[in-house]
């Protein structure tokens, strides 16, 4: 069928203050603001977790003070000591729908998440601040063994899938977020999906910022066994505030053997919401990992989804987009890491600039010693959509074998006058011609999403493309 | 009431170079003007001027379509009000499929009062009028998957905008050497397609069309009411078909010969193009 990329239904003006809206919430347990030890302990003894993982907290702790802030991409300017790390909204998470409190079910109403449940999710959490508030799974899913919850549930229900593999993909000290995260986590998705059972529709999760100055530090961990396939997707949104908030996640992937994952971001924080954000997937023999990340909003994003290809037929793909405008700095890309022979790996990579906007691309094609005969492509394009704006290219490659084919592409390109000019001797307005070539050039991303996720998208693509052309 | 697309006086400089130095034409609902030249004359010039490419900068003159002032007005909206050009060099935008693309246009054309975020043109009505258009136009039903422009050959390009101009139904149509490029059987398929559309009463008038072209071929079934000389930036001369004819087969030097004035700034354009190529 014919989709609608670019008809919007509903009339602009409710649409731009979709996501900017603030829920009156007193919240039942907030930490004290700043971090140290203490506020470690308590929110590991709030969260009645086992010694392990208090300790994994603290130790995480020490790792973040005592690593340097990073040295490249963009400038990150926060005041670790202003920021809450915990906020829990509710007693306890609702199951149905119904046990979710007003203001929350509210919030979660304008972003029509009960609505995208019903219409053709397999199951759905919906994160508000610190906590998971909803949950839901398909009944036969549940049968079949597949877990999905948030992660401080899968520690006390499922300890030993947690032990095996919590904090073993992303190491505390990978980098000094990661540490932060692992020091403070709290909710999170966690799902295992066990050998030979395939999902047909996606998972979804729902992370909302509501409160001011809060930190937002969600540890999502998936486990697909051999010949499994799952698909899961997440969103993001947080209200504008006037001080600055951090969202700091971890989402550690494990794909075995012949099994298939897909991982949809589409992210939309506030323009004032520091994203920085560590995402890797291990992937074994002859399995499939997709990153399909969607970066909006925020004042600056750094993410760089990572696919490790660990045994032979491995196979990662990422998919990237970045839209910056006025007083934002998304600096987005990819990783690719072959560690195993015959590994194979494409990223596509798309960013649009505009009202002065920066976007850069920073990825890197890595082949191990011994990983002969692995490829990849990354292909990177960018548009820009003012002289104001900026974009920039980060291509790190490592090869470290002969016997391997790596290719780099990349493109910059502006919207041309005369393509404007085409455009609107067809009756197009300037905005509705600039917005036709952006929708066109996201193009390759928006098909890979689910339908109601496309729209989405373009709406939200759309709304950044307002006034953007004189 | 017939409606008249009336250019007068029209002085249009490029980058601060000028090109035009006053074209006059008028062009009534229902006729077929032809618009001849050598090259460099200016006729593409006119062409994008008069759709109101912002790079053309119109110094002096008018241009109005039913007593309305276009040079007030953006393309957008000069399409509105019931203009097109089918482009020499269409411009390709990627990942915007044709379909998509031509249920917008056609839209904002037949609906100009319609703002946006409001309904488009019912998907079934669209989908109907665009498969009868292009199986006219023998185009394959999967054209309307492709992307604009995008990839398309010189052939594709102009049966494309042709498309356009049949779905859009334009009140004035002017074609930019739209038989550039083609080969026998194209220029005749596409030469009969605009007869055609052409012939189509639209609001209780035929769509006037100016022709611009060095062929005789596109004239053959689009029998020129008039035919205009253009040389040096004016139009020197306006006769019948026979112009058309004689223009086709012994060239350009009579005209150059009995316009010494147009010749001479010709050539002076023609100089300045070359200097600017050798530095």
């Amino acid at each position: 069928m014919t989709t609608e990329l670019l008809a919007p239904t509903d009339p602009l003006e409710s649409e731009i203050n979709k996501y900017d809206f603030i829920t009156q919430t007193t919240g039942v347990f907030k930490a004290q603001r700043g971090l140290n030890a203490e506020v470690v302990a308590q929110i590991s003894e709030m969260k009645q977790e086992p010694a392990w993982m208090r300790q994994f907290r603290l130790d995480s702790l020490k790792i973040f003070e005592s690593k340097p802030m990073p040295k490249w991409g963009g400038d990150i300017n926060i005041d670790f000591n202003d920021i809450f790390y915990y906020l829990k909204p509710t007693a306890g998470q609702g199951k149905t729908w119904e046990d979710v409190p007003q203001e929350i079910k509210d919030t979660f109403d304008k972003l029509g998440i009960p609505e995208a449940e019903k219409k053709y999710l397999a199951g759905v959490k919906a994160q508000f601040e610190s906590e998971v508030v909803y949950g839901s799974l398909q009944q036969d899913l549940g049968d079949k063994g597949v877990i999905f919850t948030d992660t401080d549930t899968a520690l006390r229900e499922h300890p030993e899938l947690l032990r095996q593999y919590f904090g073993k993909i992303i190491p505390p000290n990978d980098n000094k977020f990661a540490a932060l995260n692992s020091a403070v986590w709290s909710g999170g998705s966690f799902i295992y999906v066990p050998p030979g059972v395939k999902i047909d529709f996606p998972l979804q999760a729902y992370f909302r910022i509501n409160a001011e100055s809060m930190g937002q530090f969600e540890r999502t961990l998936i486990i697909v066994d051999e010949g499994a396939e799952v698909h899961y997707v997440e969103g993001c949104t947080a209200p504008m505030y006037t001080t600055e908030s951090l969202h700091s996640a971890v989402v550690e992937i494990v794909v075995k053997r012949n099994g298939r994952c897909r991982y949809t971001t589409i992210q939309n924080w506030a323009n004032n919401i520091y994203n920085l954000v560590t995402k890797r997937a291990m992937a074994y023999g002859d399995s499939l990992m997709e990153w399909i990340d969607g970066n909006l909003g925020s004042k600056l994003t750094m993410k760089y989804p990572a696919v490790y290809m660990m045994e032979p037929g491995a196979r990662g793909e990422i998919l990237s987009i970045a839209f910056s405008s006025k007083g934002q700095h998304q600096d987005a890309g990819a990783k690719l890491v072959h560690c195993a022979p015959n590994t194979s790996g494409r990223i596509i990579s798309k960013s649009i600039s505009k009202n002065g906007g920066r976007s850069s691309y920073r990825g890197l094609c890595k082949v191990e010693d011994g990983a002969h005969g692995s490829k990849s492509s990354v292909v990177c394009d960018a548009l820009i959509l003012d002289p104001d704006s900026r974009s920039d290219t980060y291509p790190y490659i490592e090869v470290d074998e002969q016997d391997v084919q790596i290719e780099h592409e990349a493109s910059v390109s502006r919207i041309g006058e005369e393509q404007l000019f085409y455009l609107m001797s067809r009756g197009m307005t300037e905005a509705e011609a600039s917005s036709m070539i952006v929708s066109g050039f996201i193009e390759p991303l928006i098909k890979e999403l689910p339908m109601e996720y496309a729209v989405e998208m373009n709406r939200l693509i759309e709304l950044q493309m307002e006034g953007s052309v004189g | 009431m017939t409606e008249t697309l009336a250019i007068k006086n029209l002085h249009v400089s490029v980058e601060g170079k000028p090109i035009l130095h006053g074209v006059n034409l008028s062009i009534n609902r229902g006729e077929t003007h032809a618009l001849m030249g050598p090259n460099g004359s200016g006729k593409s010039t006119l062409g994008a001027a008069v759709m109101g490419h912002p790079s053309y900068e119109v110094t002096e003159g008018s241009v109005t379509l039913g007593g309305v002032d276009m040079l007030e007005l953006d393309a957008s909206e000069r399409a509105r009000a019931g203009l097109f050009m089918a482009f020499q060099r269409p411009m390709a935008v990627p990942g915007v499929k044709m379909a998509d693309f031509l249920r917008h246009a056609t839209t904002n054309v037949r609906r100009p009062e319609r703002k946006e975020g409001e309904e488009l043109i019912p998907m079934r009505e669209f989908r109907k009028e665009l498969k009868e258009k292009m199986a006219q136009l023998r185009m394959d039903p999967e054209f309307a998957r492709r992307y604009v422009n995008d990839g398309f050959s010189g052939g594709e390009m102009k049966r494309a905008e042709i498309l356009q101009m049949a779905m859009l139904r334009p009140k004035f149509a002017i074609l930019d050497e739209t038989d550039s490029g083609l080969d026998v059987d194209a220029v005749r398929l596409a030469s009969e397609s605009i007869a055609q559309i052409g012939k189509e009463q639209l609001g209780g008038a035929q769509m006037g069309i100016l022709i611009i072209t060095h062929h005789d071929k596109l004239l053959e079934r689009n029998t020129p009411d008039f035919t205009h000389v253009m040389l040096g930036g004016k139009i020197v001369e306006t006769g019948g078909v026979e112009l058309a004819q004689e223009l086709y087969t012994s060239g350009y030097d009579r005209v150059r010969a009995a316009y010494p004035d147009a010749a001479a700034i010709e050539r002076e354009m023609a100089e300045a193009d070359q200097l600017e190529t050798v530095g």
